[in-house]
């Protein structure tokens, strides 16, 4: 199957949705050819506005651009466009819980060549920390379509945490998701695999080698880290005994961490974290998921050395 | 509609509105008299000399102008002149953060119609009026004027860079229908604004970012009417009116005084300062 981007579905997204009589806008800071919002831009010039290499203004105009009843996107890098502008999100879109829409592209290490400065890993845990704000984080080109779809049609402030990693597709034309929303992609019984994004892909290989070694791994993916799917964790949870969360983001805050404090809450479940612990660096995607113990081997060996424990 | 008061009128409501500052902020305690007293002639000009247009009886009415306090912490002069619309009540004055009250800290837009987005985190007011303005350029059919929003900074904050990404964007766009007030009374918490970090020749600085600026005495409703009016009548840019203001303006004790940036004045403060407005409003009665 073809591999594409979750960033590749943003902008197209947008257009259809404006296509379909939405009233949605994009805010970029020059870099709408990566983020893809140039699309907009083609097909509706009037619904596109570029603040150039200013993040905190693309917040601020984002939300002046709600206040008049639009729908606004805001598109950039996650480092800068979450990173650079939280005061921002923090005390003008969640705050005054404003219909604005922040969704990044370029999150995690599978940034690659530009390296740690440029592959954001705190993101999540910045955004699901703020009330108001809901995390959604799509796992390929559909999923990113349907988070897009989400969230233009739920009201107040909605993440989408984007990549420009290629990844396999997971789902088909069909899947919509939702809010919340966590889908059991393989069924399995001795432990869980919770994934978002990149991760996703990743963790089902992982899967496929677990089951050569005789372990069945159940996985999850995480679409909406906030709100969590609880029911559908819990369950898993509860059929498995263990959990482990996978995620190209640092486990400090991330949505393991959120998992970690939903199941400790109401069912104590042994964990295992795979993610990050420190800045990234320059090399290929790939490459920098198998050096990070995030691709499909490296998940495998983790989660055994947790099962056979 | 919007309400429309000679300047006599207006200079007398802008005296209550200090008045209400001072209870207010003096009630609570806390708060932050000097920089709500410097902006009040600004928003008494706003509401009560006809410039803006809003609802007096619906303070959400849809066709609106915007008013954006990017400096939230002069959230009593707003809800001072939200007092005088009728918006807050009489003894809501009271309340000024304390638990459940609609007059909160610095401005919210979830607790007190009126309020078009939460404020205080300086720096990011003129962005969002940025942005609503290009919205509603962009929404009016030929012919029709815009709806205008409004955005008070405060002169401390220009420290922001956020601000100056403003600045570029609102020229480059257009945005006639933007007009920011620079409450320019050279004071901040750690002292003097030149001092600490100058804006320098701010009304330079302003024109070569492509802002139409005009210079005027910021206690001065009638000149601060007619720079509106300017600003209105002016289509090729965003204005800005630069106002030399008195932090503290009209509380002889506090005026000029950094210390009164975010300090409550005691029982005996207070009385001393409500008999300077009551002399200040003998003052301009005998004008009439």
């Amino acid at each position: 199957m073809a591999k594409r981007a979750t960033r590749e579905a943003f902008g197209e997204t947008l257009v259809e949705l404006a296509n379909e009589g939405v009233n949605v806008c994009a805010v970029d800071a020059d870099l709408a050819g990566s983020t893809t919002t140039n699309k907009l831009q083609k097909a509706y010039p009037d619904r596109f506005v570029d603040v150039g290499i200013a993040e905190q203004d693309m917040i601020g105009v984002a939300s002046g651009l709600a206040l008049t009843g639009l729908i606004p996107f805001t598109a950039s890098f996650a480092v800068f466009g979450v990173g650079r502008c939280y005061d921002q999100i923090r005390n003008t879109v969640c705050d005054s819980n404003l219909n604005v829409k922040v969704c990044p592209t370029h999150a995690g290490i599978t940034v690659g060549e530009d390296g740690a400065t440029h592959e954001m890993l705190e993101d999540i845990g910045m955004m699901r920390a703020l009330p108001n704000m809901r995390v959604l984080v799509p796992a390929d080109y559909r999923a990113a379509k349907a988070a897009i779809r989400i969230a233009a049609t739920t009201p107040g402030p909605v993440y989408v945490r984007m990549g420009r990693h290629k990844v396999p597709e997971v789902y088909d034309e069909y899947f919509v998701g939702g809010l919340p929303y966590a889908g059991v992609l393989r069924e399995g019984t001795d432990v869980t695999i919770l994934a978002c994004g990149v991760e996703v892909a990743q963790s089902l290989a992982a899967a496929d080698i677990l089951a050569k070694s005789g372990i069945s791994a159940e996985v999850i993916d995480v679409f909406s880290v906030k709100p969590l799917a609880e029911d559908v964790i819990l369950a898993s949870a509860e059929k498995t005994g263990r959990v482990v969360t996978v995620e190209e983001h640092m486990v400090s805050t991330g949505m393991g961490s959120a998992v970690a404090a939903l199941l400790a809450e109401k069912r104590p479940t042994p964990m295992r974290f795979v993610g990050m612990g420190s800045f990234g660096t320059s090399a290929p995607g790939d490459v920098l998921l198998e050096h990070f113990g995030l691709d499909g081997a490296g998940i495998a060996r983790q989660v055994e050395e947790f099962v056979r424990a | 509609m919007s309400i429309t008061k000679t300047t006599h009128e207006a200079r007398l409501i802008a005296n209550s509105m200090r008045h209400d500052i001072i209870t207010m902020v003096s009630k609570a305690k806390s708060g932050h008299p000097g920089g709500s007293l410097s902006c009040t002639d600004i928003l008494a000009t706003l509401f009560f000399t006809g410039v803006m247009s809003y609802d007096e009886n619906d303070p959400s009415s849809p066709e609106r102008d915007l008013l954006i306090i990017s400096k939230g912490h002069a959230a009593p002069a707003l809800y001072a002149a939200f007092h005088q619309l009728g918006w807050v009540r009489d003894d809501e004055l009271g309340t000024l953060r304390q638990l459940g009250t609609r007059l909160q800290g610095h401005p919210d837009r979830n607790a007190l119609p009126g309020v078009e987005v939460c404020s205080g985190s300086l720096g990011q007011g003129l962005s969002i009026a940025a942005g609503a303005a290009l919205g509603f350029l962009a929404d009016a059919p030929e012919g029709v004027r815009p709806r205008h929003v409004f955005c008070v900074c405060g002169d401390g904050e220009m420290q922001e860079g956020s601000n100056w990404e403003a600045l570029m964007f609102a020229p480059n766009h257009g945005l006639s229908n933007l007009t920011m007030f620079l409450d320019l009374n050279n004071l901040q918490i750690d002292g003097d604004v030149r001092k600490v970090n100058s804006l320098g020749d701010v009304d330079a600085k302003l024109a070569a970012f492509g802002w139409h600026v005009i210079h005027t005495d910021g206690h001065d409703i009638e000149r601060l009417h007619a720079a509106v009016e300017d600003a209105l009548a002016f289509s090729a840019a965003p204005t800005a009116i630069v106002c030399d203001t008195v932090k503290g303006k009209g509380v002889s004790f506090m005026e000029n005084e950094a210390g009164w940036h975010g300090k409550a004045p005691n029982e005996e403060e207070t009385a001393l300062a409500l008999a300077d407005l009551d002399a200040e409003r003998v003052q301009i009665e005998k004008e009439a």
